[in-house]
């Protein structure tokens, strides 16, 4: 029976200790932005935001999480009230079908963070320097996140965009 | 009465450029963005329905024979476990796109490896999955042995549909009379659609009446199909598909899980959702066929075509009449008197192949145009110069007039875009450290075709318009280009437009296929707008034509007024329907485009990133500038997975499919992605449609794999001929 | 996913006794679960261990077993002495997944074989004696070196390809306490007993690996892959080098996509040191690398690329490309 913090509210569920966040979120939480592509850790569709971290809410129990804080889609604006990234998303057309967009848009608002702090990619060439966040270095940043839309270019668009 | 028009003739009246709103073709934003951008935008599973039970497929685990037993007790017993279901109306496969009735049924027999054998419901999804796992299905071996490869000189070769065959002239000859000539062979690997939304649906039955919330791309064809599944009216199906997370192609037909939904809640008289698992969506949702295309080009010493061979072979399940239309773009894009193209399908036991993004001319024109890149290098003449020389005045094939073409303006808005000038003629000419590069070209080409739509137009007493279709948007950008319409046409601001789709109450709509979606549904919302138009132009007693509506103020001559005081608490409501009609005979109809790409080629390791990308294209009126360009920039990034990435893998032993995730499936990801550049050619096709738009969505796959490949020939020298074209068909050509 | 219990453990003493399969960032394991290729009967959550902390000790770093790849990766003491650890951890799965792998779970992955993660085909690994499905099949990212008649798979990962070249030292915790064991040794080729990927027991339980003192030299972490992120290596090398005089002084290399376990060779080393680097030099390295390479088919391509590879790291890090 685990209790996570969801969006700010702590909800506690009855549910199978088999139950991944994702599902838990889904099926049970009624919050079903957060989008389930693979169930595999191999799309990115999943992203949410957990203490402060983006990670693929389908390869995590949801009882591994009791006690977390839990930051969905839904959590970062509403359709009249929408964050700046999402907003960015909106004006750069930076998606098609819209069925990755909740996840890349979790794990870009986490990403930005991680450049804020330093952190180096693949694609940076001194590993030693906290690199700026070139379009290369997005780009690198957002490939756990497919989009077979392919809304790539203006993906990077809306968070450069952003992230400035 | 609906306003119809058959497009018998072409509509140079070019009406939506009349218009006063001037919001035709602009790049507004999404009217849905925002519940996209929110995660509220609802798919098909995320329907929360009060007491509804979860399926689960059970997969086949040989790829011929019978079932001969399940052990259904074992499974009925497990904790939460309600039924399982192998109802012979269940289907083998989904019914390949705008088949309007139902595919192969009767899952007891099977047909491929994986498919599914069983339906295992039970109170949620975790029970429902485990079940499924743990049935035990037995199965009774088939009497003949199964081939599994199309290469095999066992696999039983048919000719395709004889649409696809064409002969004139004598090729031989002309290839021995050549002054230059190529004779090659080119493969390309099989590909999956792989939407992002895995395939789902929730059935609901009140009473004798079913709903289906699924996620479908052509839902007035999807009702009739699941109609005639179940064996029941269809008037007795309603589907509802509002957003769909993806489709190209894989959501077409009616598939397995709206059956199987619709059986399980029928019987246990409650909702039932299916969700398949991704695994289950690569093994049993329709395959692009992987094809062998020998092309053989004639030419003068100009360059200028005699002839053109393009003979194919793709593959099947046996009985399956979809054959990958590998030649339907050579049939018209370039000239030569004498022409051989072909389609053969090898009968071969894996899942069923149908339609990929782009059927026929995504991978066929890959190939051509490596083909061409060829030609052009033994002609000793500029590849774009030689593509020029060879865009005919008629269509070769049919002889009949092009409705209009616009390759060479593509080829030359292209090149100058990119700088092609820039390109070394020589190979291995350009090394930027561990980096060969290189610059390639391509043609674009996709056959536009329009098909019957109606939608509804509803002008309220407010001032305020909805349009209605059960059209769906599958990220194509429906809802913005069919709002944008009708606020031209009607003069209402964009933000007075609603636009309603995805609900086959609706009037029906053409679907999401084959890039007609936006030209056929655009052109009946056109219709249905004159209609309107004409009602409130009666009001001044005056011409239609002589309407100008702008901002909610109409005027005819010197009159004017309000249109909310015209409309005088009396929603006037148009009804409109396009059918195809002689032009589409009379005339050759597609679209054009030209791909340039810069490449980077590894010299130690083979790896290929590409650099950059142009694309230019003609695709008719640009209904909005901003999800015109996205399509375009999905189909470049297609075109990249489709040489670089993508290939489907079987084992040759069964026929299963071993890379059946997206770990193992390369789809492109963001970093394999350049910055992309479209650039639109100004173009109206008149004897397209009303609104003289053509289709967008899948032009930009249509022989870009082709300007990357050509692209690495000029990098490094290596001339890859089986796509896509990974490091280990590099390396061994790279020089030293 | 077949029914487990679930308990968090509350000591490292704990997570050993449990009798249970270990759970930590569980990116591996749940991805298997869900596949019902691993059916643990109970899981024991190691998460919330006091394991996560990247420490000094003995001149080099104690990086504890729940570290995060994405926290070792972005620590500024890796990034400055082992930027090869650096770079491999950041050439690995996703920004996501990172977040959530630990550094012991790292190490245990399994293999990605499509015979393997699907339950329908016989393996070896999975099934001991039900044979092996890949030979003969698709095994374009199958071993060639160290492969065995039961089993060809190989160790996907990549940390543990730079931790092989960096000679770190796996501290496990077992029933009968605590012993080390080199990287190097780590994991196993296959031989008949492909069922088991390293040297761990069932109750074993990784509490640290410990990286030497910093070694001189420039480093590199080259992955070849099939698409440019978010996949895994064909052939990856972690390398050390540091050039003097014009000579290679030293050189640590290792190599990853290539067998059943990081690959490292100590003759390949010896080739260089105390020469002046050159194409012959790298071709006679490559030659010890490969004497004993063996193709399956479709990775016979991964026998020119570990050596056109080896050619690119040693260009780079020596500066000979001529
Ligand atoms: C799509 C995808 C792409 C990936 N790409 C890459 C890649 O490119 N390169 C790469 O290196 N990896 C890649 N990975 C693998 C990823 O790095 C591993 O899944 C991850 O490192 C495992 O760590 P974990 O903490 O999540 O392990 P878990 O899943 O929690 O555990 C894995 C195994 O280790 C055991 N275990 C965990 N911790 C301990 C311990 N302390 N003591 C004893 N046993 C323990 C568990 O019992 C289990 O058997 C990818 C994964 C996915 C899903
Ligand atoms: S290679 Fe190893 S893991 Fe793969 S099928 Fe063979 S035995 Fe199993
Ligand atoms: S659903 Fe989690 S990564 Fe795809
Ligand atoms: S918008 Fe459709 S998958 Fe990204």
């Amino acid at each position: 029976m685990p209790a996570l913090v969801i969006n700010g509210t702590l909800r506690s569920f009855d549910c199978d200790e088999r139950t991944s966040l994702l599902d838990l979120l889904r099926n049970h939480a009624g919050l079903t932005g957060t989008k389930k592509g693979c169930d595999h850790g191999q799309c990115g569709a999943c992203t949410v935001i957990v203490e402060g971290r983006r990670i693929n809410s389908c390869l995590s129990l949801a009882v591994m999480h009791d006690g977390d804080e839990v930051t969905t889609i839904e959590g970062l604006g509403t359709a009249t009230d929408l964050s700046p990234l999402q907003r960015a998303f909106v004006s750069h057309d930076a998606y098609q079908c819209g069925y990755c967009t909740p996840g890349q848009i979790c794990s870009a608002t986490a990403m930005i963070e991680e450049a804020r702090m330093g952190w180096p990619s693949a694609v940076t060439d001194d590993v030693e320097t906290s690199p700026e966040l070139s379009d290369n270095e997005i780009r690198e940043r957002m490939s756990g996140n497919l989009c077979r839309c392919a809304a790539y270019p203006n993906i990077v668009a809306a968070i450069r965009e952003t992230a400035a | 009465m609906t306003n119809t028009l058959t497009m018998d003739k072409p509509d140079v009246r070019n009406r939506l450029d009349a218009m006063a709103q001037g919001i035709i073709g602009a790049p507004l934003d999404r009217p849905e963005g925002p519940l996209k951008v929110v995660g509220t935008a609802t798919y098909a599973s995320e329907w929360q329905l009060p007491d509804m039970a979860y399926g689960v497929f059970a997969r086949a685990t040989v790829p011929a024979g019978k079932v001969a037993s399940i052990d259904r007790e074992a499974v009925l017993a497990m904790p939460g476990v309600l039924a399982i279901h192998d109802d012979p109306r269940m289907l083998v496969n989904p019914a390949q796109g705008g088949a309007g009735k139902k595919p192969l049924q009767d899952i007891r027999e099977i047909h491929y490896f994986g498919q599914t054998v069983a339906l295992v419901v039970a109170e949620t999804f975790e029970q429902a999955t485990a079940a499924a796992k743990a049935l035990k299905v037995e199965y009774a071996a088939p009497d003949d042995a199964s081939v599994f490869d199309p290469e095999s000189s066992a696999a039983t070769v048919e000719h395709g549909p004889d649409t696809q065959r064409v002969q004139t002239g004598d090729l031989d000859k002309a290839m021995a009379d050549a002054a230059f000539s190529v004779d090659v062979t080119y493969t390309t690997a099989g590909h999956a659609s792989a939407a992002m939304e895995p395939h789902a649906s929730i059935a609901s039955w009140q009473g004798d009446q079913l709903t289906l919330r699924g996620s479908l791309q052509m839902l007035n064809y999807n009702v009739a199909e699941l109609a005639d599944s179940l064996a029941v009216g269809q008037s007795q199906v309603r589907i509802l598909s509002p957003y769909v997370g993806g489709g190209f192609g894989s959501k077409l037909g009616v598939g397995e899980d709206s059956v199987a939904a619709a059986i399980a809640s029928r019987e246990l008289g409650r909702p039932v959702r299916v969700d398949m698992s991704r695994q289950q969506v690569f093994e049993t949702v329709m395959r692009r066929s992987e094809t062998r295309q020998r092309l053989r080009l004639a030419a003068r010493a100009d360059g200028v075509l005699t002839g053109i061979g393009h003979e194919c072979l793709v593959s099947n399940l046996p009985g399956e009449q979809y054959a990958e239309p590998v030649t339907q773009a050579t049939e018209f894009l370039y000239g030569g008197e004498n022409r051989m193209l072909s389609v053969d399908v090898a009968r071969i036991v894996r899942l069923c192949a149908g339609s990929v993004r782009a059927p026929g001319e995504a991978v066929g024109m890959q190939a051509l145009e490596s083909a061409m890149d060829e030609l052009a290098e033994k002609v000793g003449i500029d590849p774009v110069e030689l593509r020029k020389r060879n865009i005919p005045a008629i269509d070769p094939s049919q002889g009949t007039p092009y409705s209009s073409n616009t390759l060479a303006k593509c080829l030359d808005a292209g090149a100058a875009r990119f700088g092609w000038d820039q390109r070394q003629t020589q190979t291995c000419a350009t090394r930027e450290g561990e980096w060969w590069i290189g610059m390639g070209v391509a043609s674009a080409a996709r056959v536009h075709k329009l098909v019957e739509a109606s939608a509804r137009v509803t002008l309220a007493s407010d001032g305020t318009v909805k349009v209605e279709t059960d059209m769906t948007d599958i990220g194509t950008g429906t809802y913005a280009v069919l709002g944008q319409i009708a606020g031209e046409m009607l003069g209402t601001p964009i933000e007075k437009v609603s636009v309603c789709l995805g609900d086959s109450a609706l009037p029906a709509g053409p679907g999401s296929g084959g890039s007609w979606g936006a030209a056929s549904s655009g052109s009946a919302v056109f219709l249905a707008c004159e209609q309107i138009r004409q009602a409130l132009a009666k009001k001044f007693q005056g011409d239609e034509e002589a309407l100008s509506l702008k901002d909610g103020i109409a005027r005819l001559g010197e009159a004017s007024a309000m249109v909310v005081d015209l409309v005088a608490g009396k929603p006037i409501v148009g009804e409109g329907t396009i059918k195809p009609g002689e032009t589409s005979k009379a005339t050759r109809q597609a679209s054009y485009g030209a791909f340039f790409a810069e490449v980077a080629v590894n010299a130690y390791t083979g790896e290929t990133r590409v650099r950059r990308m142009t694309g230019a294209f003609g695709i008719g009126r640009v209904l909005n500038e901003k999800t015109a360009t996205s399509q375009c920039y999905g189909g470049m990034t297609w075109s990249i997975g489709s040489a670089l990435t993508e290939e489907l893998a079987f084992d040759l032993r069964d026929g299963h499919l071993v890379n059946h995730d997206l770990a193992e499936y390369h789809v492109p990801v963001n970093l394999d992605v350049p910055a992309l550049e479209v650039v639109f050619v100004e173009e109206r096709d008149p004897h397209a449609s009303p609104i003289q738009a053509k289709g967008v969505g899948e032009l930009g796959i249509c022989g870009g794999a082709g300007a990357i490949a050509n692209a690495i020939y000029n990098a490094c020298g290596v001339r890859v001929r089986d796509f896509p074209m990974t490091l280990d068909k590099i390396i061994g050509g790279l020089p030293d | 996913m077949k029914a487990f219990t679930y308990a968090r453990a509350g000591s490292t003493a704990d997570a050993v006794a449990a009798d249970a399969m270990k759970i930590a960032g569980g990116t591996n394991l749940l991805d298997l679960m869900k596949l019902e290729v691993e059916v643990p009967r109970r899981l024991v959550d190691i998460n919330r261990l006091p394991l996560a902390a990247i420490e000094p000790a003995g001149g080099g770093l104690r990086i504890g077993a729940v570290v995060r790849n994405s926290d070792l990766a972005a620590d500024i003491r890796v990034r400055r002495d082992y930027a090869v650890l650096s770079k491999a951890l950041l050439a690995g799965a996703s920004g996501q997944l990172r977040n959530k792998a630990t550094t012991g779970g790292n190490l245990c992955q399994r293999t990605r074989c499509g015979y393997f993660t699907d339950t329908a085909m016989p393996c070896n690994k999975r099934e001991p004696g039900s044979g092996c499905q890949a030979i003969g099949g698709f095994n374009r990212i199958h071993a060639i070196l160290g492969a065995s008649d039961a089993c060809i798979a190989t160790y996907p990962g990549d940390m543990a390809v730079a931790m092989s070249a960096l000679d770190a030292v796996v501290e496990i915790e077992g029933t009968a306490g605590s012993r080390s064991v080199a990287v190097r040794d780590f994991h196993r080729l296959p031989g008949n007993t492909p069922e088991r990927d390293n040297v761990l027991e069932a109750d074993d339980l990784i509490t640290a690996v410990t990286l030497p003192a910093p070694v001189p030299g420039r480093h590199a972490y080259r992955k070849v892959r099939d698409r440019s992120s978010y996949a895994f290596a064909l052939v990856s090398i972690a390398a050390v080098v540091e050039m003097d005089a014009g000579r290679i002084a030293s050189a640590s290399l290792a190599f990853g996509g290539l067998a059943h376990k990081p690959w490292h060779d100590p003759a390949i080393a010896e080739i260089l040191i105390g020469k002046a680097p050159s194409k012959a030099l790298f071709d006679k390295a490559a030659d010890v690398l490969l004497a004993g390479a063996q193709g399956q088919g479709a990775n016979d391509f991964k026998i020119p690329l570990a050596r056109r590879t080896l050619h690119a790291v040693l260009a780079e890090l020596t500066g000979e490309t001529a």
